[in-house]
């Protein structure tokens, strides 16, 4: 099986790849168009800041690349918030792919909560095989200050200050807010789950 | 719901866990990986690497040291010690790290806060501050590991790094680190009750009802601890099953 990582300026692709090592798969780290197509798996990773992100994508014509792409895609965090309409990180427009659009956590006074959120947080609401074995609230690790609404999408939920879409799905795209290559034995059965899919 | 973090500390020099350990379930205690993937075992939320080492060769054995553990560890870890540069973080985030904090050199070059924030984000930048209680009851900064004084307020400091774009706040009281005798309370008050972003308190834990006060009565998002762990005082499953029981959110 052929599995790529996007390249990118994104912040967590030695992260990912260290993580697949550990489950004893290998992958190639590239922006080749003609590579990223032709592979059975693409991990589009992303630690970073949306526009910085999305104009790097858009020179490099990437953005167009991934929206084509028809084998088993899964975006990680920013990753995953790229994928969707828009993000109110600097108004940034997005790729389009899932049906909601990134919003900021505001309000932490209120709603008693520290931005970005940093730590382990559950996950329920559990749907597709992404999450085979895995159990309504395990612990995942999450580190950010934007979230994706809930919308027809979510394949897992997770509440700080208020429900939002931990997990998304939509045709052969998958996207998780949480870093599954940080997030223990859970994280690396979701990225073996990644890997066994089939479209 | 978010858990609270139990996050253990292990000092490095030259590549070696410093602080003489003894454990009976690892070859080599002084392998900072085989400790650090003990307590990621163990239940360990976070790890944090602090570099000691004042050589030439820092850089380049931090770095491969830190290869190493991304390799290993499943969990997120931090690096510290001697950072000074937007080149020193990449070459540390390159290679694996996940957040890297900053203490003196973010006090000399306050900007370094916002070039790193703004190149790499800010939840890999941890803003580290040494404070100590004077005469006059107020915390001051303290740089150099302790030994400089400085007349800035720490809860000042602290406010300005958020704003120069720091994402958590690493705070150690100098007058509670190695007492054994219980956090800092009203510090870690103070910062967690006025800033945005997660403090993680850090110096002073001899029980487990220590961090259960720091968590309850002083808001703290996470604890930090280094000898008690590395001495078996307590063990991190017992400490999260007794947080956990007090009505604590922990991740078991």
């Amino acid at each position: 099986m052929k599995l790529v990582i996007i390249k990118y300026n994104a912040g967590n692709i030695q992260s990912v790849l260290f993580a697949l090592e550990r489950i004893g798969v290998s992958a190639l780290v590239t922006d080749d168009p003609s590579a990223i197509l032709a592979a059975d798996k693409v991990i589009f990773p992303g630690v970073g800041e949306a526009s910085t992100a999305m104009n790097y994508l858009k020179e490099r014509n990437l953005d167009q690349l991934i929206i084509q792409l028809k084998q088993p895609v899964l975006g990680i965090c920013l990753g995953m918030q790229l994928m969707c309409k828009s993000s109110e990180e600097n108004n940034t427009q997005c790729l389009g792919i899932f049906d909601t659009t990134v919003k900021a956590f505001k309000n932490p006074h209120a709603l008693k909560i520290k931005i970005p959120q940093i730590g382990w947080n559950t996950i329920f609401n559990l749907k597709t095989d992404l999450f085979n074995q895995i159990k309504e609230n395990s612990f995942c690790y999450f580190v950010h200050g934007y979230y994706a609404a809930i919308c027809d999408n979510t394949i897992a939920s997770t509440n700080y200050g208020k429900e939002y879409s931990s997990a998304l799905q939509k045709n052969n795209f998958y996207g998780t807010q949480f870093h599954p290559e940080k997030s223990a034995d859970i994280g690396e059965q979701i990225l073996k789950n990644f890997i066994n899919l089939t479209v | 719901m978010l858990t609270k973090r139990i996050i253990a500390c292990l000092d490095i020099k030259d590549g070696r866990t410093v602080k003489g350990v003894n454990f009976e379930n690892i070859r080599d205690a002084g392998d900072p990986v085989e400790l650090g993937a003990l307590y990621a075992q163990q239940g360990a939320d976070e790890l944090v690497f602090l570099d000691i080492t004042a050589t030439n060769e820092r850089r380049k054995t931090l770095s491969e040291l830190v290869n190493k553990i991304a390799h290993h560890i499943n969990i997120p870890f931090t690096v510290g010690g001697g950072i000074a540069s937007v080149d020193d973080v990449s070459l540390l985030l390159q290679n694996g790290a996940d957040k890297v904090s900053i203490n003196t050199s973010a006090f000399k070059h306050p900007n370094l806060i916002k070039e790193l924030s703004s190149e790499f984000g800010s939840q890999c930048v941890v803003l580290a501050i040494d404070t100590k209680r004077e005469a006059d009851g107020n915390w001051y900064v303290y740089l150099n590991g302790g030994r400089v004084k400085t007349d800035i307020l720490c809860i000042d400091w602290a406010q300005k790094g958020v704003d120069l774009g720091a994402g958590e706040i690493l705070l150690t009281s100098m007058n509670n680190d190695g007492t054994k005798q219980g956090f800092a309370l009203d510090i870690t008050q103070a910062l967690s009750s006025k800033l945005p972003v997660p403090i993680i308190a850090s110096g002073g834990a001899g029980t487990m009802d220590h961090f259960r006060d720091v968590f309850e009565f002083a808001a703290a998002d996470a604890a930090l601890a280094a000898s008690i762990f590395h001495f078996k005082e307590i063990a991190i499953p017992e400490l999260k099953r007794y947080l956990t029981e007090k009505g604590i959110a922990m991740r078991l």
